[in-house]
């Protein structure tokens, strides 16, 4: 039973990780309908950055995110305008897909060639010492992790509901012509929102590279569950991200500790399938109103 | 039949001829290998096109049907001890249809969505093969499986799989061809264009999709079947390799994606180029950066493809030259014909 309880806090614990992320991912989507493949190895490259951080100038990790999070968003920023923009008004979300695919296979073969392809794994005191609460042990890392991931959340939500700019986001997230008439600069709102969108991917990207060995070739796993996510939850919907996240990494983490970590994997995306099967939709989104 | 049939007719003859002669031309085992992969991505491009450029759908999945071909020849091959030699080339259609089978509960999820998710959903879907390959007992987990090898020559090894793979390139491209000029063809084309209206005017959309997904992983299967006889071991990272989807899609864009000739065309440029790259570029993976400025080089400045941007850029060249030249009233009746329509260089009328 207490593998059930572990798996169960562990899954919370790094779900919360994986659901920022995740929400920065359906962000880009809603407002922009674009699919941004590139978010996977935009976290490893967080994570690297994290570590030249640490390694070669002494940064701590959350100190180092205050760094690498401008950093990201300013990439973020570079590719929308460079890409992003360019992209064929015919098919956008597909072709979306492509460009940004070919964005992060670059992205991997520069970190690859900076780095090489050993594994290396950030470094610092949270990561092994663990809370000990209640006959469970909670290693620091994931709790710190979990409360900057709901606290940038927190910030999110805050950005969208309480503020202008966060408004102009809403309501291009509903409607971009209509958006556009009542005098919002869409462009630039898009632009930004695919800023903070990558940028919560150092946050992030800190949290992975400080809880499991990673090389230039990680980006493949993490953007097929970031996806798998997404889609769950509904493309477009922040509230399905994160409701997503959550489950889908509790269900993993539990039955990883409870049957073999081999097959959570497999059964991470085997409820994807499952989900989608019986709803295409995901869980909060919108229904098709037309088959495309 | 009219003269410009003929003419075509006779340069895919010469084609054909060009293609059946090269391994004695070019008898260089380096050249024949690398000959074998480009027409094992010909095929599975032009395969791959069948279904994405014909109905707009764009699955990023079907390397999953490339380790499926793969691993069916590995574990047929292994389980039943078969002595290699040419024999083993028929378990290339069993391979393909297995793909096809694994197609069709694949196709049945995917297809449920829209577009865009459906480019997703095969990605996680492929992934979900990768993970069970490299984790199955039977498929010999990360260490992979062997493939007896024949003992042909060395200086001819390559000969019978070249032959192999031209073959299934030619049958590819007879059946993309052939929907093409059919109804269901039509079908599918009209899916592409707007979805809504082809269910409405009668069109069986799921079903006609799931066919069309299902004939176009039968081809990626059997090369897969292909490639596991020709290297010898099968590898769920090679096998089930998510560059293997980009590559075809590029070369489908590259081409031109919903040609016949695209796919051709662009398998044959890049894939050589994808072997330089590896062969030269091994390390440090400088190869994806390259792949991947290509990559978006393409989908941003050349979006249509070689084929339809070349071709309608002779149509512009050839009016432009008619319209250059005033219209002469009296011969041959050309000042009758309206600007835009473009005159059969050499033809009389």
């Amino acid at each position: 039973m207490t593998s059930l309880y572990q798996g169960l806090i562990d899954g919370v614990l790094t779900g919360a990780v994986y659901a920022l992320m995740a929400a920065g991912l359906t962000l880009i989507f809603g407002v922009m309908d674009i699919i941004n493949i590139a978010q996977g190895v935009f976290v490893v490259l967080a994570a690297y950055l994290s570590y030249v951080l640490a390694a070669h100038f002494g940064i701590d990790l959350f100190v180092g995110i205050l760094i690498t999070m401008p950093a990201l968003f300013l990439l973020g920023i570079a590719v929308e305008w460079t890409f992003i923009r360019r992209l064929p008004v015919q098919n956008r979300t597909t072709m979306s897909i492509l460009v940004t695919y070919a964005v992060a296979i670059i992205v991997e073969g520069v970190l690859s060639v900076v780095f090489g392809v050993n594994y290396i794994q950030l470094h610092g005191w949270y990561i092994t010492r663990s809370i000990h609460l209640l006959g469970f042990y909670l290693p620091y890392i994931y709790v710190f992790g979990c409360a900057m991931a709901v606290f940038l959340m927190g910030a999110i939500y805050l950005l969208l509901y309480q503020t202008r700019f966060g408004r102009s986001i809403r309501a291009s997230l509903q409607n971009r012509t209509a958006a556009r008439l009542v005098g919002i600069n869409v462009d630039r709102v898009a632009t930004l929102t695919f800023g903070i969108g990558v940028a919560v991917t150092a946050a992030g990207g800190m949290v992975f590279g400080a809880t499991t060995a990673f090389n230039p070739n990680s980006g493949y796993d993490l953007i097929s569950r970031l996806l798998a996510i997404v889609i769950l939850g509904g493309l477009g919907s922040m509230a399905g991200a994160m409701a997503a996240a959550i489950s889908m990494l509790v269900i993993e983490d539990v039955v990883a500790a409870m049957w073999s970590p081999l097959w959570s994997e497999v059964v991470f995306f085997a409820a994807l399938v499952l989900v989608l099967t019986l709803r295409p939709q995901g869980l909060f989104g919108r229904s098709f109103t037309r088959a495309q | 039949m009219s003269r410009s049939r003929l003419i075509r007719r006779g340069l895919i003859s010469l084609l054909l001829l060009v293609f059946v002669l090269f391994p004695f031309v070019f008898s260089n085992p380096t050249y024949t290998t690398i000959a074998v992969f480009t027409l094992i991505y010909m095929t599975a491009t032009t395969a791959w096109n069948g279904f994405a450029g014909y109905s707009g759908y764009i699955p990023l999945g079907h390397a999953a049907f490339f380790g499926t071909g793969a691993y069916t020849f590995a574990v047929i091959a292994q389980s039943n001890h078969l002595g290699a030699g040419y024999g083993m080339f028929g378990l290339i259609p069993i391979s393909g249809l297995v793909a096809g089978l694994v197609a069709i509960p694949f196709g049945l999820v995917a297809l449920r969505t829209r577009r865009h998710t459906f480019v997703v959903i095969t990605i996680a879907i492929f992934f979900l093969f990768q993970l069970v390959a490299t984790n199955l007992g039977i498929t010999g987990g990360s260490s992979g499986l062997q493939v007896v090898s024949p003992n042909w020559p060395g200086s001819t090894y390559n000969d019978p799989f070249y032959f192999v793979a031209l073959g299934l390139l030619v049958l590819a491209v007879a059946a993309s061809w052939t929907i093409r000029r059919s109804r269901f063809g039509l079908q599918l084309l009209a899916i592409r264009d707007d979805e809504a209206r082809a269910r409405g005017l009668g069109v069986r959309v799921g079903r006609v999709k799931l066919t069309a997904f299902v004939i176009s992983a039968i081809p990626v299967g059997m090369v897969g079947a292909v490639y596991a006889y020709f290297v010898g071991q099968v590898f769920p990272q090679f096998v089930f390799d998510p560059l293997f989807d980009l590559s075809i899609a590029l070369m489908a864009f590259f081409g031109g994606l919903g040609t016949i000739w695209g796919p051709l065309l662009g398998g044959l440029l890049l894939e050589p180029l994808q072997q330089y790259l590896t062969f030269s570029y091994s390390v440090g993976d400088l190869y994806l950066i390259i792949y991947g400025v290509i990559f978006l080089a393409v989908i941003l400045l050349l979006p249509m493809g070689i084929v339809p941007s070349v071709s309608a850029w002779l149509d512009r060249r050839l009016a432009g030259r008619d319209r250059a030249s005033p219209p002469r009233p009296a011969a041959g009746g050309d000042g009758d014909q309206r600007p835009g329509l473009v005159p059969r260089p050499g033809s009389s009328t």
